[in-house]
């Protein structure tokens, strides 16, 4: 362990200041405020190698809040899971940056698009390296907030300013539960600490708030009851440990759905598109939405306390999987299709969790995290081409036009549909064989996903890049500039190769271990659990078949096409959820909310209170008196009230 | 009672600032000018007070005691003033929210030199509130500061301001004729010979002789609903929507950000630490009543279509928070409800000066009406959005902070888990009609006529409508600066405030 240090903290000041310059002068110099942000996104990515290179060690921590039984420190968690992240967060937030010069480079507002990002990118830092889940909280929410301030970035736009608050409220809804879920932990342990000390402490020894709090005012003084483990069994296989420890995994995961948009909290990451498409790729793509991942992989230890939570948070990564799929198959705006494959990517990171395989999430989020940055830079590097234009029906031909957008945007592809040889050919396979682990239906769904992503990606890159020009802007595209160009190829290196980095894997997988050894998960000695070879087989093989069989069938159907064949409405219109929120949830309780307004208005103020006042005229009478509006009459009620004070203190008896 | 406690004046310049401000106003001293230096004065000082508090001591300090009336058969009133970690804070509140109150710039103001000497009187009565430590004088400041809110509002007040007027006038002085009955019942339940004002003196007493069963549910019923009252405890709020709607910005500021908390503050020093027993017998009812706040208020602010009246709902609701904190009598929910008193009084006085801003500048405050205004005033949009996100409870603003340890509270054994749901609920449902009222004011495509000058429909009786005009200059700009950096103060540092708070809640009576 390295002496701590402060050196650390900078990864969160530095975005902290340029965000706060930013907003306090910066703003009237834009290509300052540019310069601010992009160069403390590039110093936070050489501190994050630092960090991985172990030459930045852990910063002393600092009291928050503190009282007894009740202790939240800001503190630093630097170990494998966080390291890795912080590369990828930082790593892909600068190529972001760099590329966003390019992008907005005509937007008289920029300044407040890289304040924004700055923002992001101090609140993403902190989600990362939090010690306990109210520091984590805390960016939690920082991120949600930037988030809502980038997707309404055009906030002229009635849409985007529709977008930004369905997506705040919508993750304020989960983080209702992500709060009650950190509530139920600290009953249950005392604690909210989630660094792997702590959590160890939490599961073999826990101090109830109940006890403690009898403890602390007890007299005389109680001994400790109840430390036993919260583990019926110290190791191996673990019992379920109540109704309570459903609830708190259920409480964590419901900030997890929020963050990471699973179903049925999805509305309102394809409505995020409105935002500018370097949003779309940094914040709604490779590492805000994978924030909710990353969380259950940190307070892994606690899902496994509840067999049935992990059973329902496999469930719905899993059903989020297809479910997005299947929509992405009928969208026609090249973002909405991105994003409908960002929904159904972190199903199976989340599935992939639910069936233990926290490490196999962990990969996946790592490669998706580049290639569909990749995809979505090279999107926003087509719609700059076409002048804002993003139906791809009105694009084709592209390919030989602006090549080098071309050839990255196909490598991501391949690496999205696990083309063989790309990043997420590796890590899907991985997580596919977990899920054969935990259960058939799993797997095979999460095959049929592989087939349908194959399908709808294949459907995008040959009616946007292939056959003929069908709008004026397709006609005549320019290529972007090397500042947006050179991110794509650096992102395109990584999503080509970035598989071939099996250690990845390995890296998450050896420090999941450790964990769970740990808090008594795991038997301390002993051999490592692996995936089944038949697994590993099946995972390799059958996604292959589903893949071929979704580029073939794609190819077969759209290639030479003006328009769609395929007429799906109820995938069109994204099996209708938006209309359900819209006119049953948010109609319902607006009625509601204007019932009881008239109640309010009509009857406990209309007539209980006005009745009562006009009943009795003389007081009626009265209170016109004393209305004057002269300060003498107002002195003299006031005199009177002391009066009385006086006056029943001495002779009332 | 004879004793005369240490005398110590440093509390007396916080109450005698504005006295001579007015002093210099009635003598034809420029008004707003006055007033500010007064009130900078007031905020200098508290901080003085503030770092000079031995806060990890906690208890009352700065004491000072002056016979004021010995008469025979009547237990003597004391001028007793001090403060401990509760009022402290509370102290620091009411001179920061002064300062902004006054420092606003309202436009053309009719009879500025009565306007502002109203303004410091409800300032002053604040104060003295907060720091009196004998009953009389406790009930007295509060009173004498609502005679100014009533005027402020029917002279200077906006739309029905009559009606307004005259509702918060019968509604705040029954309410406080109820707290009254209340106090005195209290002081006569105690036996002749040990009848007292002074509240360190009584609390002594009562905690070692505790009044009967019967009479603690009675009384706290009474001061209960008396505090509720003035505070706008579901289902005694309805005169707080139309008032502050109403009301100047400056007067509503100072209301709903300050002497609002003196129902709470009195909750917290009287109510409950004297009457615990009662406290417990009715400590369902309470937990039903904040409910309706969080639930009933909560509901009702989302069907608003006005930006005052719904602020004016909003700031209903939040009462729940700070009555859940309270009810839970325990170190972090008192505490909570302490550090939330000042996160409030910022945020709520930041939200009504804006919202009137607004309304002054736009000449309009129905939603349907407005919209787009960002590109006309992008630095109110930005102050109206911190405002707005530390009503909503977002981390980094101070009402997170408080908010948050209001949740715990509630998770302690002794209390309702359940509660704390119902609290987080309301934080969604702040969330949506916060965010809809800036999405409403300042999102979206903006009507032509906030662009630029436009002739005013005829009949309307005004010549022309002004464009939009924005927050321009610094003075201008200040007053809610301040506020906000106070409030990202202690949301990113609640430690500071905690620190302060912490050791004088640990030693009030009966805290768990």
């Amino acid at each position: 362990m390295l002496p701590s240090s402060g050196l650390a903290w900078w990864l969160l000041i530095l975005p902290l200041l340029s965000a706060a310059s930013t907003l306090v002068y910066l703003h009237r110099k834009p290509n300052m405020a540019i310069f601010a942000s992009v160069a403390s996104a590039s110093l936070c990515f050489l501190l994050a190698l630092g960090i991985a290179a172990g030459s930045v060690g852990e910063p002393t921590p600092f009291e928050w809040m503190s009282f007894p039984g009740l202790q939240i420190d800001v503190g630093m968690i630097l170990d494998p899971l966080s390291k890795g992240m912080l590369l990828v967060v930082t790593g892909v937030g600068l190529l972001v940056h760099i590329f966003s010069i390019g992008y907005m480079a005509h937007d008289p507002a920029k300044a407040r698009f890289f304040g924004g990002l700055s923002i992001f990118m101090f609140s993403m830092t902190g989600i990362v390296i939090a010690t306990n889940l109210i520091e984590m909280f805390f960016f939690w929410e920082g991120v949600g907030l930037s988030s809502y301030l980038l997707i309404g970035f055009w906030y002229d736009r009635e849409s985007a300013a529709q977008a930004a608050n369905k997506a705040f409220v919508c993750n304020r809804l989960a983080d209702f539960g992500f709060m009650a879920g950190i509530l139920t932990l600290w009953m249950m342990t005392g604690s909210v600490s989630i660094t792997q000390d702590a959590l160890q402490g939490a599961l073999l020894h826990p101090s109830p708030v109940a006890e403690n709090h009898a403890l602390a005012t007890a007299t005389p003084p109680v001994t400790p009851a109840s430390r036993q483990p919260l583990l019926t069994n110290g190791g191996g296989v673990q019992q379920f440990s109540g109704w309570l420890a459903f609830v708190l995994v259920l409480g964590l995961f419901a900030g997890c759905m929020g963050k990471s948009a699973m179903f049925p909290f999805h509305v309102w990451l394809p409505d995020a598109m409105e935002g500018p498409t370097p949003v779309s790729a940094l914040i709604h793509a490779a590492t805000m939405v994978a924030a909710g991942v990353y969380m259950l992989c940190r307070v892994y230890p606690l899902l496994l306390l509840s067999p049935p939570g992990m059973l329902f948070i496999a469930g719905i990564g899993c059903f989020t999987a297809i479910f997005a799929a299947l929509i992405a198959v009928q969208q026609n705006d090249i973002k909405r299709i991105l994003a409908y494959s960002t929904l159904s990517q972190l199903g199976y990171m989340v599935m992939a969790v639910g069936c233990r395989g926290p490490a196999a999430a962990m990969f996946h989020l790592s490669t998706h995290a580049f290639f569909k940055a990749l995809l979505f830079l090279a999107a926003g590097s087509v719609i700059h081409a076409l002048h804002d234009e993003q139906d791809i029906w009105k694009m084709g031909g592209l390919a030989r036009k602006i090549p080098l957008t071309f050839w990255t945007f196909l490598i991501g592809y391949l690496a999205l549909i696990g083309f063989p040889g790309f990043a997420g050919f590796f890590s899907k396979d991985v997580i596919l064989a977990v899920a054969f682990q935990a259960h058939p239906i799993f797997f095979w769904v999460g095959a049929f996903t592989a087939f349908l992503t194959a399908f709808y990606m294949t459907r995008l890159v040959v009616v946007a890049f292939f056959g003929r020009a069908r709008s004026n802007a397709a006609e005549h595209p320019h290529e972007s500039g090397a500042v947006m160009t050179v991110p794509l190829i650096i992102l395109a290196v990584f999503s080509a190769v970035g598989g071939f980095a099996l250690g990845i894997e390995g890296f998450y997988h050896g420090w999941s271990i450790s964990q769970l050894r740990s808090t008594g998960q795991l038997p301390s000695t002993g051999a490592t659990p692996q995936l089944p070879a038949l697994g590993l087989l099946l995972g390799t093989v059958v996604p292959l078949i589903m893949v071929f069989g979704g580029i073939f069938l794609a190819f077969a159907l759209y290639r030479g096409r003006d328009s769609d064949p395929l007429h799906i409405k109820v995938l069109a219109n994204k099996f209708y959820f938006d209309e359900l929120y819209d006119r049953q949830l948010v109609g319902g309780q607006q009625l509601f909310a204007r019932f009881l307004g008239w109640i309010d208005d009509w009857v406990l103020e209309g007539a209980i209170l006005r009745g009562a006042a006009y009943l009795s005229v003389g007081v009626g009478e009265l209170c016109k008196l004393i209305q004057t509006g002269s300060l003498q009459t107002y002195a003299f009620v006031l005199s009177i009230g002391g009066a009385l004070l006086v006056y029943f203190t001495l002779f009332a008896h | 009672m004879t004793l005369l406690a240490s005398n110590d004046f440093h509390l007396l310049p916080l109450l005698l600032a504005p006295l001579v401000a007015i002093a210099f106003i009635l003598g034809k001293a420029p008004p707003r000018l006055t007033a500010g230096l007064a009130c900078a004065f007031n905020l200098l000082y508290a901080i003085g007070l503030i770092l000079f508090y031995p806060a990890a001591q906690g208890g009352y300090q700065y004491e000072m005691s002056y016979a004021w009336v010995n008469m025979p058969g009547l237990p003597p009133i004391h001028f007793h003033l001090g403060v401990d970690g509760i009022s402290l804070p509370l102290v620091f509140l009411t001179a920061i929210v002064s300062f902004a109150a006054v420092a606003i710039a309202p436009g053309l103001v009719r009879r500025p030199a009565e306007y502002y000497c109203y303004l410091l009187l409800m300032s002053l009565g604040a104060m003295g509130a907060f720091t009196s430590l004998d009953l009389f004088f406790f009930y007295i400041f509060h009173d004498f500061a609502l005679i100014p809110t009533f005027l402020l509002i029917g002279i200077w007040g906006s739309q029905n301001r009559q009606f307004a007027s005259f509702q918060v006038t019968i509604y705040l002085l029954a309410g406080s004729l109820i707290l009254l009955a209340g106090l005195v019942a209290l002081v006569m339940e105690l036996p002749p010979p040990d009848r007292t004002f002074d509240i360190p003196t009584l609390q002594a007493y009562i905690s070692a002789h505790p009044l009967s069963h019967e009479s603690q549910n009675i009384i706290f019923l009474l001061l209960t609903v008396g505090f509720g009252i003035l505070v706008g405890l579901f289902p005694f709020h309805s005169w707080a929507p139309p008032g502050y709607a109403s009301a100047p910005p400056a007067a509503a500021m100072l209301h709903a950000g300050i002497l609002k908390k003196y129902a709470l503050y009195g909750m917290i020093r009287i109510t409950i630490p004297m009457l615990h027993d009662g406290f417990v017998f009715w400590q369902w009812l309470l937990l039903l009543l904040l409910a309706g706040n969080f639930l009933y208020a909560g509901f009702i602010t989302l069907a608003q279509k006005e930006l005052p009246t719904m602020l004016g709902f909003s700031s209903i609701m939040h009462m729940g928070y700070l009555f859940l904190g309270i009810a839970c009598w325990n170190i972090i929910g008192v505490t909570g409800a302490v550090v939330l008193m000042v996160a409030h009084g910022l945020s709520a006085a930041l939200l009504f000066g804006l919202s009137g801003e607004i309304t002054h500048r736009s000449g309009e405050n129905r939603f349907s009406e407005l919209g787009g205004l960002a590109k006309r005033a992008p630095v109110l949009a930005i102050l109206f959005s911190f405002a707005s996100m530390a009503s909503m409870g977002v981390p980094g603003l101070a009402n997170f902070a408080g908010e948050l340890m209001v949740f715990f509270a509630s998770f302690l054994p002794g209390n309702v888990p359940a509660m704390a749901l119902i609290a987080i609920y309301g934080t969604v449902i702040t969330a949506i009609f916060q965010l809809r009222a800036i999405k409403n004011v300042f999102y979206g495509p903006m009507p032509q006529r906030y662009a630029a000058d436009t002739p005013a429909p005829p009949g309307s009786g005004v010549i022309a409508l002004p464009a939009m005009t924005d927050v321009s200059s610094l003075a201008e700009r200040a007053p809610y600066v301040l506020l906000t950096l106070a409030s990202l103060g202690i949301g990113f540092m609640p430690f500071l405030l905690i620190h302060l708070v912490q050791p004088t809640v640990t030693l009030l009576p009966f805290m768990k």
